[in-house]
């Protein structure tokens, strides 16, 4: 039998008792997903997808990827993003799809020609559902990205203290791409609020490496390069065991146990008006 | 015949304000000219004002280096000022860390810092 009689039949099929066939499948998804989703929308999503389906399979035949399942895929996307956002698994996910197949499910008495049509059907219906769980994941990495994004902005504030005088506290691990950061929002910060004392607080930070070091050590040196002093406070007992123990050199640098030590420290050495009675450092 | 830098006298204060990209022979030109308006002059400090360049290489970062270097041969202290912050951690990356030169944040500051009397020396390293 041609593939063109096979999509014939199939659309047939799903015409003739379409309104039925619809509701099974909205019937069967509602199942699996356990009333997470309100019936109306799940209904109103299905048989869009369901329409658009019986459209694109008279159109297009079984060609999944051409321009007749544009408006199916374009569904597939929409249903697959909103399950992402909503913490659906991805097995809940496909099996609204994959619950398409069941409606035409063949039977003893299901002539032959109809089963070459159900094959078809469920042949599509694979590829479709691969297609959504692709989008599920593509979503689901979006969200993580955009999370991490979130968190790094968050977690580096560039606060001023004094006139002259910036900090940035720093919570959680420090990594080269976190330390990137921190390193241009504080030298931006120095340049915007004409600072030349800065403060970077390692209170927040669970623990020092080598790593570590090397880029706190690179963020002062850029800081100085720039003109402006660096001090680094917040150091805590086991932290300071922990660098002597790695025998971290950090030379020059100021460093202070408290963020108000290093407060004093900044202002005594400041060059701006307010304290200049405070004399030479 | 390349672009040259100007070097400005002000009181016993040489300013030299980079706002051309910096080509190698430009570097080489100013180094000379530097060289010989401090003996000229007698001046006492070098202000290199860098808020207008973008851009470095690792020749430009060693040329800061050398150029206070020779200064501070001819008894002037020079002070980078206005380097931006891409430029900053580009010199980072770079591993120049400029040793010896001293750096303000703004011309302002840079000039407040050779004013300053009994101003010491940066830590040789």
């Amino acid at each position: 039998m041609a593939e063109q009689d096979i999509s014939a039949r199939l659309v047939e099929l799903l015409t003739a008792r379409g309104e039925l066939l619809a509701s099974a499948w909205v019937e069967a998804v509602s199942r699996t997903l356990r009333g997470r989703i309100s019936l109306a929308e799940l209904d109103r999503e299905l048989h869009d997808l369901y329409t658009a389906l019986v459209a694109g399979i008279r159109e297009g035949g079984s060609d999944w990827q051409g321009e007749a399942y544009a408006e199916v895929r374009a569904l597939l996307s929409e249903l697959s993003r909103g399950r992402a956002r909503q913490g659906f698994t991805p097995t809940e996910t496909a099996t609204s799809v994959l619950a398409c197949k069941d409606i035409l499910a063949p039977t003893a008495d299901t002539p032959a020609e109809d089963i070459h049509a159900y094959l078809q059907l469920s042949k599509l219906v694979d590829s479709l559902a691969l297609f959504t769980l692709e989008v599920y994941a593509k979503t689901r990495e979006e969200i993580i990205s955009a999370q991490a994004e979130q968190l790094m902005e968050l977690s580096t504030p560039v606060v001023k203290l004094w006139d002259g005088v910036v900090a940035v506290p720093l919570v959680g691990t420090l990594d080269s791409a976190r330390t990137q950061v921190v390193m241009e929002k504080l030298l931006q910060a120095l340049v915007d609020i004409n600072a030349d004392q800065a403060i970077i607080d390692i209170t927040g930070v669970p623990a020092v490496d080598t790593e570590v070091a090397q880029h706190l050590l690179k963020t002062v040196v850029a800081a100085r390069l720039m003109g402006a002093e660096c001090i680094i406070s917040g150091i805590r007992p086991q932290i300071a065991q922990t660098i002597v123990a790695l025998g971290i050199q950090f030379g020059d640098i100021v460093t202070k146990a408290s963020l108000a030590d290093a407060l004093k420290h900044a202002l005594r050495n400041s060059s701006t008006d307010l304290s200049i009675n405070g004399g030479q450092a | 015949m390349t672009e040259r830098v100007p070097v400005l006298k002000i009181g016993d204060v040489l300013l030299v304000s980079i706002q051309v990209d910096l080509e190698d022979q430009i570097v080489l030109d100013l180094q000379e000219d530097l060289a010989s308006r401090i003996v000229e002059s007698g001046a006492r400090g070098v202000v290199i004002d860098i808020t207008a360049v973008e851009i470095v290489d690792s020749f430009v970062g060693r040329m800061l280096a050398t150029t206070a270097a020779i200064s501070r041969m001819l008894d002037a202290e020079t002070v980078v000022v206005g380097m931006r912050p891409a430029v900053a951690i580009t010199l980072v990356e770079l591993g120049l860390s400029l040793g010896g030169v001293r750096t303000a944040l703004t011309l302002e500051k840079g000039l407040n810092l050779l004013a300053r009397p009994g101003n010491d020396r940066p830590a040789q390293r």
